[in-house]
């Protein structure tokens, strides 16, 4: 939480005018106070996040630019089957034919979308119910919606997952969006309704009561810009829980069937019998690049746990 | 006394929302799922029984009656704990075959979770009591990294590597052709298969206890009764034992009460990579396989015993911190 340096206005004598001086010398004050370093420089001088978030940069681009990057299509089955890397194919192909490393580049356009909506599906919902939910403690819309939150931060998620997956014949990619969303809100409304309550009481917020806003104002305009680095974290958190879902699930043949993704190269490697065979390539790559999204996404919810706590920074 | 009574109700309210859900889930779907079993299992060219054609409509859905009518049949059919039958393991009851593979899960991924339990609490403390030092930084940056491992990819790493490159363990499944029993040969080979899962789960299973426990310990030595344990004089050893390791259990002994409750839904990647007989892996065959009947009883058993383990920690923790029962009574 960051709080604004005492501004210094211009004092103006009742009745009197500003003089555009003042207003000057106001401003350059303004300049001079000590600000604190914004949120991207306090993540930028962390290492760790630093890090990470070049390699997510890395990763962005890899997907963008799938098409100039990918020397074929991903479903491209016209190859010879189990061929070891070589200038054409720097990976090999699979028991398919499929070009291995063209796969694994179109897959992170997959890893990537899952990520995105599914994090930012989950931190909607999650923002909804724990900031209302919060501002609104003690009446009985707070207990029914902590009772929503809490069953649904009990129930174990990849059982539930699973079954609702096994019921539905499409397999979008989307699907498994809306699925994961829909299963991971629950401990990060959680966290927002326990910091709204902290907030809720401030001179601020009162100072908006009497100017006469309303409730869903208050809690939009007011109090949500006061915890953004617990939403960043939030989402960052629920896009890492929701890229290592769809891979799990694609793994299990549960995932999407319409394009090719880490986790369902993974599922058609160990179908295929890529163990058995001694294609380990086929096996290293997917898993590893999948690693290292994770990883980039975990290095910079580091830096954004220095926003919210300045204790840590000394360490970094 | 407040506090409990509390909790117990909690939790018979989340149970009963946790056994609506089951009712609903598959009466959400699009087509009728009790229908298409019955049509699948008139496919397996044997008799069937109309009670247990009646079972599996009150477990899956009904054409006629209303919601609240198939409501109480469900309810009804949940209490007199017959759950229907299994598709992909026709004509075994699924709750035979839930008791089959139950005993799987719970040695395997209960002995793994306890030893992770134990080892990654240690670590932590250690490394919180020696905080910025070098095995400090070995502990916390190690478990970060292996943490962003996926668990099934190196599950399949070293069943590749060890399972079918070097050979030394077997490939699949939890026994050999012995009969299982309890006798010495049998008990042998079957920890002989298990070498490899329990190898995976013991690599990521201590990494959360690691860090959960070092945050918590942290967070203890900045307290002012540590400060004035070690102004009075207590050795090091004293303090870091006595006084912060064992306040810093809290969480993490409640944490473990519920992840005992976790491991009845058995480790569904890990199961069904090592093709090992537990529950995880017939969950992971009754979604693929659509055994609608089997896939509704394994949710609500899951559920059952996460919300069971749950109140017990919720118990344990008033136990435990007389605050804890102070603040919610």
């Amino acid at each position: 939480m960051t709080t604004n340096p005492a501004q210094p206005t211009p004092q103006v004598q009742p009745g009197g005018t500003i003089d555009p001086g003042d207003l000057a010398v106001a401003a350059a004050q303004v300049e001079e106070v000590e600000t604190g370093p914004t949120w991207w420089q306090v993540i930028w001088s962390s290492k760790k996040a630093r890090f990470g978030l070049i390699l997510l940069g890395a990763y962005i681009l890899m997907a963008i630019l799938a098409p100039v990057l990918a020397p074929y299509a991903a479903d491209n089955l016209t190859f010879n089957p189990i061929e070891m890397p070589s200038s054409a194919h720097p990976l090999g192909t699979t028991t398919q034919g499929a070009d291995i490393l063209s796969q694994l580049i179109w897959g992170s356009r997959v890893s990537l979308i899952v990520g995105l909506f599914g994090g930012l599906f989950a931190t909607a919902v999650a923002l909804l119910i724990g900031l209302v939910s919060g501002y609104l403690e003690g009446t009985w819309v707070d207990d029914v919606l902590s009772f929503f939150t809490n069953v649904a931060l009990v129930v174990p998620v990849l059982p539930l997952i699973i079954t609702l997956m096994a019921y539905s014949e499409v397999r979008s990619i989307w699907f498994t969006v809306l699925i994961i969303g829909i299963i991971s809100w629950a401990g990060p409304a959680r966290a927002k309704r326990a910091q709204i309550i902290t907030l809720r009481n401030r001179d601020f917020v009162t100072a908006a009561k009497f100017a006469g806003d309303n409730t869903l104002t208050i809690i939009f305009r007011e109090i949500l810009p006061q915890m953004t680095s617990l939403v960043a974290a939030g989402f960052f958190g629920a896009a890492t829980g929701a890229i290592g879902a769809e891979a799990g699930l694609s793994f299990l043949g549960l995932g999407n069937t319409e394009s090719v993704s880490w986790g369902t190269m993974l599922y058609q490697a160990q179908l295929q019998g890529a163990l058995a065979q001694g294609l380990w390539i086929w096996l290293l790559v997917p898993g590893l690049v999948l690693s290292g999204l994770i990883l980039a996404l975990t290095l910079i919810n580091f830096g954004i746990d220095l926003i919210s706590n300045p204790l840590l920074r000394e360490d970094a | 006394m407040r506090y409990f009574l509390r909790r117990v109700g909690y939790f018979l309210l989340t149970l009963w929302a946790a056994v609506t859900l089951n009712f609903l889930i598959p009466r959400l779907q699009p087509g009728d799922p009790a229908e298409m079993m019955v049509k699948k299992l008139a496919g397996k060219d044997a008799e069937l029984d109309p009670a247990k054609i009646a079972a599996m409509r009150a477990m899956l859905g009904a054409p006629e009656g209303t919601m609240f009518d198939q409501y109480v049949a469900y309810l009804r059919q949940l209490l007199s704990g017959n759950l229907g039958v299994s598709y992909n393991y026709f004509p075994t009851p699924v709750t035979d075959v839930i008791a089959k593979a139950l005993p799987w899960t719970l040695i395997l991924v209960g002995v793994t979770l306890l030893i992770s339990f134990a080892v990654g609490t240690v670590l932590g403390a250690l490394a919180a009591w020696r905080r910025n030092s070098l095995f400090d930084s070995i502990v916390t940056i190690g478990s970060t990294f292996i943490g962003t491992l996926q668990a099934f990819w190196i599950a399949l790493l070293l069943l590749f590597a060890f399972g079918y490159i070097l050979g030394w363990f077997p490939t699949s499944g939890g026994y050999d052709a012995t009969t299982p029993g309890f006798n010495l040969p049998f008990i042998g080979d079957a920890l002989y298969h298990s070498v490899l899962p329990a190898a995976v789960l013991l690599l990521l299973g201590p990494i959360g206890w690691v860090l959960g426990m070092r945050n918590t310990m942290i967070m203890n030595l900045g307290e002012d009764y540590i400060r004035l344990a070690k102004a009075k004089g207590v050795p090091d050893s004293q303090v870091a034992l006595r006084y912060a390791a064992r306040n810093a259990l809290l969480p993490s002994i409640t944490g473990l009460a519920m992840a005992l409750g976790g491991i009845l839904g058995g480790q569904l990647l890990i199961e069904n990579i090592f093709d090992y007989p537990g529950l995880g892996r017939i969950m992971g065959q009754a979604a693929t396989g659509k055994d609608y009947p089997l896939l509704q009883a394994l949710l609500l058993f899951t559920i059952t015993a996460t919300l069971i383990a749950n109140l017990i920690a919720d118990l344990l923790y008033g136990v435990l911190d007389p605050r804890a029962r102070k603040a919610s009574a």
